[in-house]
């Protein structure tokens, strides 16, 4: 028997590990989804630019709700700093082997494609603004009357939609310290739940703002901008067909990449092992296997199985469905992962 | 260089706190926040029991994942071969307590992460560590690895000894005879 005792109760930290509430998790997750819808509208510029579906051009491109999205993500972030007015120290400095470095970094950059991305969109579905800020019109069309530029634009979009989508995983499998983290599945899973969140989320966004013409009033403009699912033309059917048989197929290799996850924590060391343990019982497994696998994955796969096949009417609900499986994912591996630790192996002799 | 480490008897150590309650007062650790702490192991089954008193602290590692995490760079290997924090360049975004295996870090009431510093300030003059200073049993001893004469090298060399949590590669700077 082993009984130890520690006269440390440091908040935060004792018994357990809790430094990161919803904040991070919120953060990763919309990360994720921005990320996602990234890679979704560099398939689609790419297509642009060869030429193919100019009909439904920029049907699933919505750089300005990502943007918006990412304020929302940023602002999570913020909330989580216990320092929060020197966080001007990120940029003064590149440390190249802090993950978190590279991904401040990396988002700036993103933030700049973001705002690229949706200016070529802004005179159509914004025609107010369009009208008024002629410039506006020509920024557009020096990216979308060339093909060249625009293809950059989509390698750009898919390059940096990844950078992000992965680099949280990286972020906490450099966590020596907490070995739930500690499988390079990780950043593959987050980037394969933020894509099958954005194709949810693009989904969504088709339905909440129907495709007509991009109404001509202020606010309304607006609010279309901001999704840019919407144009003169509205997607066409195909397309959105297309981004749920895509999101399927994100949803299954999360599928496999979850069991790969759990299958490498349980071949491996005894810290491990118990890590695995957290995510079978308790809260963390009530969310894990009924919150992420069965509502969030699961079953917007059958739904939207049916869907494709005319069993059932399309409807908003695989979508919802995936778009809160993929918050409980980053929940439950957020805070599982604080709360697993190294199992000292002379603790258990 | 000097390679500043900690050896500690757990032979002698009665897990008394004086070293807890020096460091507090040195560095004015804030109420209900601890730099160093005592862990107690007790082992097997009555009657035939064995107990290791421990007093922990950061173990100042030689790869300390702590600082490799730190986006800011606020949290660094000090020219003493320290590892710190610097407040004005910390974020509080608690990624440094995360990657720390032993828990040695806490965010300050002012918004900071805070840890022990082996006290760097009284190493300058060449005195020791204020919990080391105030030991009554004279169970720890400070001092650096790399110089043969040092009492702490001449421990390691002719003692048993361990350190925490060896199998995660960090290095530890703090030993323990036993």
């Amino acid at each position: 028997m082993l009984e130890i005792t520690s006269t440390r109760s440091n908040p935060g930290i004792d018994p357990a590990l809790h430094v990161w509430g919803w904040e991070i998790p919120l953060y990763l997750f919309v990360g994720g989804l921005v990320a996602g819808m990234m890679v979704l509208a560099g398939v689609a510029m790419l297509r642009t630019a060869r030429g193919e579906d100019t009909k439904s051009f920029f049907s699933i491109q919505t750089p300005l709700l990502g943007f918006m999205l990412l304020n929302l993500g940023m602002l999570a972030l913020l909330l989580d700093l216990a320092h929060p007015l020197y966080v001007w120290a990120i940029y003064i400095t590149f440390q190249p082997l802090s993950p978190m470095s590279w991904g401040s970094w990396v988002l700036l950059i993103v933030y700049g494609l973001l705002l690229v991305s949706a200016l070529i969109r802004l005179p159509e579905s914004w025609p107010w603004l369009g009208v008024r800020v002629p410039l506006l019109q020509k920024a557009s069309d020096f990216f979308v009357k060339s093909p060249v530029r625009m293809r950059w634009l989509g390698m750009a979009n898919i390059a940096f939609g990844i950078a992000v989508g992965i680099y949280t995983g990286i972020l906490l499998n450099t966590m020596v310290a907490r070995p739930l983290w500690n499988s390079a599945v990780l950043p593959l899973l987050f980037l394969f739940s933020g894509l099958s969140a954005a194709a949810a989320a693009v989904h969504l966004a088709t339905v909440v703002f129907p495709g007509r013409p991009a109404p001509r009033s202020l606010i309304g403009g607006a609010l279309a901008a901001m999704t840019q699912p919407l144009g003169a033309e509205p997607p066409a059917k195909r397309t959105i067909d297309t981004v749920i048989r895509a999101d399927i197929a994100f949803l299954v290799i999360e599928l496999v990449l979850i069991a790969l996850l759990l299958l490498s924590l349980a071949t491996s060391t005894l810290s491990h092992i118990e890590a695995a343990r957290l995510l079978f019982s308790g809260s963390y497994g009530l969310v894990f296997w009924v919150g992420v696998v069965a509502i969030g994955i699961l079953t917007p796969i059958v739904l939207q199985a049916l869907e494709l096949s005319h069993r059932i009417p399309h409807t908003v609900v695989p979508a919802v469905l995936v778009l809160a499986g993929g918050f409980a994912l980053r929940w439950v591996l957020v805070n599982a992962g604080q709360a697993s630790e190294i199992v000292s192996a002379a603790a258990r002799l | 260089m000097a390679r500043y480490g900690m050896v500690i008897d757990t032979r002698k150590c009665v897990g008394c706190m004086d070293c807890v309650v020096a460091c507090e007062t040195e560095n004015d650790v804030p109420i209900g926040f601890s730099r160093d702490w005592i862990t107690t192991e007790v082992r097997g089954e009555f009657p035939n029991l064995s107990m290791e008193i421990r007093s922990e602290r950061c173990n100042h590692c030689e790869n300390p994942p702590c600082v490799t995490c730190c986006p800011t760079g606020a949290s660094h290997v000090s020219d003493l071969g320290i590892v710190k924090v610097t407040a004005n360049r910390c974020i509080g975004c608690k990624a440094c307590i995360s990657a720390c295996p032993y828990g040695a870090r806490y965010v300050h009431p002012k918004g900071y992460v805070d840890k022990c510093t082996f006290c760097d300030h009284r190493i300058k003059d060449g005195k020791d560590p204020a919990c080391v200073s105030v030991c009554p049993t004279h169970c720890m001893h400070f001092g650096d690895l790399d110089d043969p004469k040092s009492t702490v090298a001449s421990l390691l060399r002719t003692r048993k000894w361990h350190t925490l949590l060896p199998e995660v590669g960090t290095r530890p700077r703090v030993f323990y005879l036993t």
